[in-house]
């Protein structure tokens, strides 16, 4: 069974920002923001073509400055929210905003990428709203409410956790509620995710070593896990399958996955990578496959059987079974269930700091390198057809 | 062939002695008369010659004619003349044989004639006998009929007589016994009255013999019960103890009551050994285990407890576990104590028991009775139960002998206990008792060894407790003095690691010396002189399985184990363990390795003779262990060590706004702090590990140039932010580049040496500086800042790397990413960075 050969894109300038489309589920679609201080920053809408092997690009302008963090919303295809950096007069700041993206850009789409008419003649964002943050700080993200209407944002500002409520065709944003995180010295929020379990009421966040949880529907903390890794925190992942399942990172290199309930001791360990892990993604089906992304230009694929909501393979639920599988599938409940590494990925020659599941193909996966290098990947069909069958 | 012989011989004997001339002349005779065989071959010898005057074929007309013919006369005269001579003497010899033998003819008739007179004579006198004889056969059977009748008589008075004495004797038996009873002659009463109690059974029909059945019978329950209560006072002597239970036996007392009663005596004696034992111990605590033996154990052991009343631990403190009274009496004392109290009573009990009860002789009815069995039974019943009370008593005293320190009591003891039970064992074959002694010694040992490896795991710990104040208390002063000097180096770097090979080889020699001792004290068990080391569990599963696993290789995998706790516990937690320390023990694990680890087990397999027939941990996999320890630990250190720098890199960059600093003056304090450190981590590790093997520097390595535009791989990595219209074919190019540069693992395994721990340390140090500088925007004076900071770091960096383009790659990618994010990218020329660095 060959596996496809992964599919690299490069984009011109360099790139920390990543996120699938959230509200496609048809077109494997990828959203990259691009950082330069010194041009126009981009937004690379990057189209997968599954069955041709193609990527198909579209550039949109972001000229408020360079893009540190990107999310689409889960709502409107067309809607999404930047984290960017804004220099003026020897001041950076950070900022968060919400913006429309044209409705002719999918026109382009259908050109061929080495069109120059395309790259060079790119069309701009339209802004919808500033997350105007003035009085708190640098945001470093913008979290979208999971599976909601898209009319609720959170934005993290230095230690300041902020709701949104977006209204007016997203037009307008108003704080609707806020906590902040108390404490000696400058804390700061490096990380944060929505949790998509208990009626989008929980928020977890990172900032330095510790990970927090928090009630939206009063603003308060509910756990911490003190020192969840040696060094700063990266990122967070929640699994979509197990509520009180989460994922970290950090820069000692490991990724550590956390049952909430019992924060003294994580569920599991993986130390693979040899630096500083960026970014964390449990797949949105089947949530043993988890990716990670380190600055040690790897990007790794896990398969977490043990801790997975799947830990006895996958439940057969379709009619259509014949017998002679549910045998098969018997079978395969015995199996010993070892957690194992699937697969390192080394396309990368730069520290990948982002690495995101699409949304359209849950076997398939995109990871973004410093140096602007798109590669898309897809779990080996071996494994795949394993948890299919 | 004998004739021959014999006429040769009769022809060559010399004429001159007597008894042979005399034969001669018999010979001739006999030849004469040809009476002997003799004549016979001589004749066959001779006999053709007609010529031989002696052959009897002589021919006297052929011999004359012969002479005749061949002699002349005068050889003729001569002839004759011997002839006649000859001749003469032949006839006198035969006139003297004639004589002779008529003179004993006529000897011979006299004799016989003398001969038959005798003989009538005494025919008549025999004649005479037998009459005589005859008269007295009559005489005899006549005086036999007359005394006929009076013999009978005699013989039934004798009867009667005999039967009067032994009537006498039972008419007299009761006084008899009561004078016995009175003088305390219980033996010969008793005897006395076995002859008598037959035939008082048999004649109880009568009254007058009743009476005396039943005077002597309460006579004899008088004895009975005397020497009843002489038995149960036990006072007496073993010698009449036995005869008091022997007369018993003969007076018909159920074997086993008095088997009972002997036991039970014994026992109480016994048990007051045990009780003394007892008050040795300590007094078992309120939840502890219950007295042994009965309540009444309080009032004795404060009966001993009162000689030493002066002790602390009187009555006033009960409560207090720590004026608890510890043993009165070290181990041996106690053991001694209970071999020659109660061990020997033991001993002496089923001697006597055996003595009385199971060898005596069988007579009589109580043969039947089977009393040896019951009676080994019983005492087999009662030596379990008392020397399970007494191995419990040893048992509790063994286990309270935690100290280590003297293991040779320890052992005397254990063998004293061993040996006096041998004892037991030769008294008592097939008792348990020995077998279950030796379970306990063997206990003991197990007990021992779990003892010593505790003792070394906290010798080990304890060692590190220390190393890890010698390391802290240096290190304080060290630093302070350290902190405000410029670029120490390595001359004057910290005081502590100038101790370090010194606490390392202090460290593992007094490990190794403690791990001797303890052998040497394990080794005791063993001695040839120690009765139990010849059991089969101390030649072979102690040795093999105890000392060596259970000793030996469990305290080296607890050294290997709690040196990987120090990597994985202080890891997250904030690394509470001082990275000396971590490259101290990281030294140890691989001088275990290397050597360590070999030499201890040699010496063990070699003291203990351990013959492995249950399998055992291999040396190898035991330096496997140790190795991966080492390894683990050297990474711990180059994480911790990279950490601390990094966290310093990270701070000063992260804190500080690059956009709007100043033009750069001087190189930053974080970085010649960072040297500095840098320096005394390899001054550090250097005291413990090898140099290592390093690329060949080029000449002019601390001069490098970084420069923005001019750097090689800046030009064309990051071209694109200078020439955007080449932006694929520059991204194209940057690529391309990279896959001829080898990739870098940040936090990979160090190999055992200087250089390869620097190298390590050094890339996550970088490293994170180039990933924190990624994620700052900076300005002009930012820009050029990084740079001084970048060639100062490549002045003094590069000679602890083992490939010194390791640091010239980092410290390229951190001045060109800072170059990409520098907003006024306008950089400093490289000759001012050079004055600047110089400077300091």
């Amino acid at each position: 069974m060959e596996d496809d050969a992964p599919v690299i894109y490069g984009l011109e300038f360099q790139a920390r920002a990543l996120t699938s489309q959230t509200a496609e589920s048809d077109a494997i679609r990828f959203l990259v923001g691009t950082q330069s201080l010194k041009f126009d920053n981009q937004i690379h809408i990057i189209d997968f073509d599954d069955e041709n092997n193609i990527i198909s690009k579209s550039v949109l302008q972001h000229q408020a400055g360079e893009i540190w963090h990107i999310s689409a919303s889960p709502a409107d295809k067309a809607v999404l929210a930047t984290c960017y950096n804004k220099t003026s007069e020897s001041r950076v700041v950070t900022c968060g905003a919400v913006w429309r993206m044209p409705p002719e850009w999918e026109s382009g789409s259908h050109e061929s990428p080495d069109d120059p008419h395309n790259s060079h003649n790119p069309q701009n964002l339209e802004l919808l709203c500033h997350l105007d943050n003035s009085s708190h700080g640098n945001a470093s993200c913008v979290l979208w409410e999971p599976m909601g209407d898209g009319k609720h944002v959170i934005s993290l500002a230095d230690n300041h956790a902020l709701l949104w409520d977006l209204t007016e065709s997203s037009t307008q944003a108003t704080i609707s509620s806020s906590a902040t995180l108390e404490g000696k010295g400058q804390l700061k929020f490096t990380a944060g995710k929505w949790s998509p379990h208990h009626n989008c009421t929980q928020l977890a966040t990172a900032n330095d070593t510790a990970i927090r949880g928090w009630d939206l529907r009063t603003m308060s903390q509910i756990y911490c896990i003190e020192n969840a890794h040696g060094q700063l925190v990266r990122d967070l992942d929640f699994n979509p399958n197990k509520q009180y399942y989460l994922a970290s990172c950090g820069d000692d290199c490991k990724v550590k996955f956390w049952d909430v309930r019992n924060i003294n001791e994580p569920v599991k360990n993986l130390e693979e990578h040899s630096h500083w892990v960026w970014s964390v993604r449990y797949n949105h089906s089947h949530d043993q496959l988890v990716l990670t992304g380190s600055s040690d230009s790897r990007v790794i694929l896990s398969n977490m059987v043990s801790i997975s909501s799947e830990p006895f393979g996958h439940l057969v639920d379709d009619d259509d079974l014949s017998d002679g599988e549910d045998n098969h599938q018997d079978e395969k409940t015995k199996e010993p269930l070892q957690d194992s590494i699937i697969s390192t990925y080394e396309e990368h020659e730069d520290s990948v700091y982002a690495v995101e599941w699409s949304s359209a193909d849950p076997w398939l996966f995109a990871s973004l390198s410093y140096d602007g290098r798109l590669v898309i990947n897809r779990v080996p069909r071996a494994l795949k057809y394993h948890i299919l069958l | 062939m004998d004739g021959d012989i014999c006429a040769t011989a009769t022809a060559t004997t010399p004429p001159d002695s007597d008894p042979t001339r005399k034969r001669r002349v018999h010979g001739m005779l006999k030849l004469y008369y040809g009476l002997n065989e003799e004549g016979k071959t001589v004749d066959q010898a001779e006999s053709m010659n007609p010529c031989d005057i002696n052959g009897t074929h002589f021919d006297p007309e052929v011999y004359l004619n012969k002479l005749r013919r061949e002699c002349s006369l005068g050889e003729l005269m001569d002839q004759e003349s011997c002839m006649v001579k000859q001749i003469r003497s032949l006839d006198s010899d035969m006139q003297t044989l004639v004589y002779e033998n008529y003179n004993k003819f006529i000897s011979a008739t006299d004799t016989i004639r003398k001969m038959k007179n005798d003989f009538k004579k005494m025919e008549d006198e025999m004649d005479c006998l037998s009459t005589n004889m005859a008269a007295i056969t009559e005489f005899s059977a006549h005086i036999s009929g007359t005394l006929q009748d009076q013999h009978a008589q005699i013989t039934k008075l004798s009867g009667v007589h005999t039967l009067l004495r032994k009537l006498q004797f039972l008419f007299e038996l009761p006084a008899r016994l009561n004078k016995c009873l009175e003088l305390q002659a219980y033996s010969q009463a008793v005897s006395s009255h076995r002859r008598a109690r037959c035939v008082l059974q048999q004649y109880s029909h009568m009254p007058s013999f009743r009476g005396i059945q039943d005077d002597c019978n309460a006579i004899m329950d008088k004895l009975a019960q005397e020497l009843r209560q002489k038995f149960r006072d036990g006072g007496s002597s073993a010698k009449d103890l036995s005869e008091c239970v022997e007369l018993l036996l003969q007076l018909d007392e159920p074997a086993e009551e008095l088997c009972d009663k002997f036991l039970i005596h014994a026992q109480s004696r016994l048990e007051a050994n045990l009780r003394g034992l007892e008050a040795e111990l300590r007094p078992p605590l309120s939840s502890g285990p219950t007295s042994v033996i009965d309540p009444s154990i309080g009032p004795a052991r404060r009966l001993s407890a009162a000689p030493t009343a002066g002790s602390p631990a009187d009555p006033t403190f009960p409560g207090n576990p720590f004026l608890s009274p510890s043993s009165r009496t070290d181990i041996l004392e106690f053991i001694d104590r209970g071999c020659n109290e109660f061990v020997s009573s033991l001993c002496l009990a089923i001697a006597s028991y055996q003595e009385l009860f199971v060898n005596r002789p069988q007579e009589g009815n109580l043969a039947s009775k089977n009393i040896p069995h019951m009676a080994i039974g019983k005492l087999h019943a009662f030596v379990d139960a008392l020397a399970t009370c007494y191995f419990s008593l040893v048992e509790r005293r063994i286990q309270e002998e935690k100290s280590v320190g003297d293991n040779s009591l320890l052992v005397r003891a254990l063998d004293r206990f061993h040996r006096r039970l041998q004892a037991v064992a030769k008294l008592l074959p097939g008792s348990a008792v020995p077998s279950q002694g030796t379970e306990i010694v063997v206990r003991a040992a197990r007990e021992r060894i779990k003892q010593y490896l505790a003792a070394l795991q906290s010798f080990y710990l304890d060692s590190l407790r220390d190393v890890r104040q010698a390391l802290a208390a240096p290190r304080l002063g060290g630093s302070s003095a350290g902190g405000g000097s410029h670029l120490a180096g390595p001359a004057t770097g910290k005081d502590a690691p100038a101790s370090l090979p010194e606490l390392l080889s202090s460290l593992s020699a007094s490990i190794l010396n403690q791990i001797k001792s303890v052998l040497a004290s394990v080794h005791l068990f063993t001695a040839k002189d120690i009765t139990f080391s010849n059991k089969p569990y101390f030649k072979g599963e102690f040795c093999s399985q105890g000392v060596r696993e259970s000793l030996v290789v469990n305290f080296i995998k607890f050294v290997c184990q709690s040196s990987r706790q120090f990597c994985e516990s202080a890891g997250d937690r904030g690394g509470s363990t001082p990275p000396a320390l971590l490259l101290l023990l990281s030294r140890l694990c691989l001088n275990y390795e290397t050597s360590t680890i070999t030499y201890i087990l040699t010496l063990t397999d070699e003291q203990f003779l351990v013959q492995h027939r249950s399998p055992v941990t291999a040396v190898a996999a035991l330096c496997g262990e140790a190795r991966e320890a080492a390894q683990k630990l050297l990474n711990h250190y180059v994480k911790v060590q990279g950490l601390i720098i990094s966290q310093m890199l990270r701070k000063s960059v992260e804190t500080r706004d690059w956009v709007n600093t100043i033009e750069p003056r001087n190189v930053r304090a974080v970085m010649k702090r960072v040297v500095e450190d840098t320096t005394s981590i390899d001054v550090q590790v250097g005291l413990l590990y090898e140099e290592g093997v390093r690329k060949a520097h080029s000449s002019d390595s601390s001069k490098r140039t970084f420069s923005v535009y001019s750097g090689s791989r800046q030009q064309t990595r990051y071209a694109p932010s200078y020439t955007p219209s080449a932006a694929m074919d520059t991204n194209l190019l940057s690529n391309i580049q990279k896959l001829f540069s080898e990739r870098i693992d940040i936090f990979s395994p160090v190999e055992f040496n200087k250089v390869s721990v620097l190298t390590g340390i050094i890339k996550i140090s970088l490293k994170t500086f180039l990933e924190c500088v990624r994620l700052r925007t900076f300005g002009r004076y930012g820009l050029q800042q990084i740079q001084v900071d970048c060639n100062y770091l490549q002045m003094y960096l590069w000679r602890f790397v083992s490939d010194e383009n390791l640091v010239h790659f980092l410290l390229d990618e951190i001045v060109g990413s800072t170059a990409h994010r520098c907003l006024d990218p306008a950089p400093m020329e490289q000759s001012v960075i050079e004055v600047i660095c110089e400077r300091g």
